[in-house]
């Protein structure tokens, strides 16, 4: 049976603030920052933004994309570490403003950055199994970072919505196979009511991040039999941009595979957005028959792999909603000030 | 606004879900059940709105109402729908000012929350189609 990707929508706010900004008000070395984290500003979202909002935005997206009729849609599932609900799902806000409710199932995850690649296995199961006919995935998130704190300089807003379905004429991209690697692993956390998260400094590195993504990456390619050559791009998630740099290098995958989908230097890390956001960079241009290799990696920690290969249906989808390259150009730059004012951070009582 | 009210017409917020009258082509938003012009003559239908128009008027509120003092300063407009009906919305998203004539697009927003503990108010505002 063939499962994969019927249409695709990403959003991300127009606001950015740059590296030397945030640099500026904590006394930081911007340009040793920009040399580190590969990042050079990041997106803020609106004062009336929230990971709700950025999910109906890609998830309409993803509906225009397609011209499918929203009522198919038999399950809404929602990535996010910024849910704006502790209770009540972001997922039937979702459903109910792209039409797809009532007869359908919601629900919402959660699994640091790697929620909506989660969101996305859990209805390429329901779909295989006749359950439903489509399923909505989303990974959007207004990532928190405290100030002064290292993430403040890469913690951005965005979200990716992905249709899975399995008629064939409907696919513009095939998903051959997903491989998971997950353990107990204490990188990164937010307790239940606190603001911000708490990570665990370098520790985040070789332990969380390198450790699942090469394992999860080795594993599917071993599964399938396939090798980093054998694919045209290749996405990692991209909490800055010299992880998935490095580690495309450890698994032997080249710069130019991983250059299109590689947009975190100009938006930031969008969270259960990243990885999403980069395989739909690579979707916006990648032509049929082209492969692409794709692993995502949450905190806490663990990472899904995708093997996927492009069909002849993404030229006919492909101009129906902007591109993640159109939805990036034309910034607003804001100062720190503003940044604060978006973010909440400035508390009026 | 109470939970209850905001509810009963929550799906027309959030998808511009007005009515169209078949009989003598005019477009109603909010949604009405009868027809002003053809009365008991008229056949009502559900219609949803695409969600582009132009500015009518606008004012920047400075001095904002309970609850939306983080928002301030915003621009609030009456906005005519391509279809025909007017609305009043909050125009967002641009550092460019807004001016009568200027074509927006729905876009999915907060409108409000009731405090802390209350719930989340979301809906339709409008962004510059070209800003």
């Amino acid at each position: 049976m063939t499962i994969g990707i019927v249409s695709y929508g990403a959003y991300v706010p127009r606001y950015r603030i740059k590296i030397e900004e945030i640099a500026r008000l904590w006394g930081d070395d911007a340009e040793a920052l920009k040399r580190g984290l590969m990042v050079y500003e990041k997106s803020v979202p609106d004062v009336d933004e929230d990971a709700a909002t950025i999910a109906v935005e890609a998830a309409r997206s993803a509906v225009a994309r397609c011209e499918i009729d929203p009522s198919r849609i038999g399950a809404v599932y929602t990535g996010s570490e910024s849910h704006p609900y502790a209770v009540k799902p972001t997922s039937t806000i979702v459903g109910q403003a792209i039409g797809a409710t009532p007869v359908m199932t919601a629900a919402d995850f959660e699994f640091a950055c790697k929620a909506g690649t989660a969101a996305i296995q859990a209805c390429m199961g329901l779909v295989s199994s006749g359950m439903i006919d489509l399923g909505l995935a989303i990974g959007a998130d207004v990532s928190q970072g405290a100030p002064g704190d290292a993430l403040e300089y890469t913690a951005a807003a965005g979200g990716v919505a992905c249709i899975i379905g399995k008629k064939e004429s409907e696919i513009a991209a095939i998903i051959e196979d997903t491989y998971s690697f997950t353990t107990d692993t204490p990188d990164f956390w937010r307790r239940e009511g606190m603001a911000y998260p708490e990570h665990g400094g370098r520790f985040t590195g070789d332990p969380g991040y390198f450790k699942h993504v090469t394992n999860g990456a080795r594993g599917l390619m071993e599964k399938i039999g396939t090798k980093p050559e054998d694919y045209d791009y290749a996405v990692f998630h991209q909490p800055n941009g010299k992880f998935p740099s490095r580690v495309a290098k450890l698994l032997g995958f080249s710069k130019a595979q991983i250059e299109p989908g590689l947009v975190v230097p100009k938006i930031g890390n969008t969270y259960s957005g990243s990885c999403l956001m980069g395989i739909a960079a690579t979707l916006d241009q990648a032509k049929p028959g082209d492969r692409i290799f794709a692993t995502a990696f949450g905190s806490g920690a663990g990472s899904d792999s995708f093997s996927i290969t492009v069909t002849d249906k993404i030229e006919e989808i492909r101009n129906r909603a902007p591109t993640v390259a159109e939805l990036i150009k034309d910034p607003i730059y804001i100062d720190y000030a503003r940044y604060a004012k978006h973010k909440g951070k400035i508390r009026l009582s | 606004m109470s939970v209850p009210r905001f509810w009963r017409k929550l799906d027309s917020r959030y998808n511009l879900k007005g009515t169209h009258c078949v009989e003598c082509g005019e477009y109603f938003y909010p949604p009405r059940n009868t027809c002003v012009n053809c009365r008991r003559q008229g056949q009502i239908e559900a219609y949803r709105f695409k969600g582009t128009g132009e500015i009518v008027t606008y004012t920047v509120i400075h001095t904002a109402a309970e609850g939306f003092e983080k928002q301030a300063p915003y621009t609030l407009a009456i906005i005519k729908l391509d279809e025909g009906p007017s609305l009043t919305a909050q125009v967002v998203g641009s550092s460019v000012n807004a001016y009568i004539g200027m074509r927006v697009r729905s876009v999915f927003r907060k409108l409000g929350e009731g405090g802390e503990r209350g719930m989340i108010y979301y809906g339709t505002k409008f962004i510059p189609v070209d800003g």
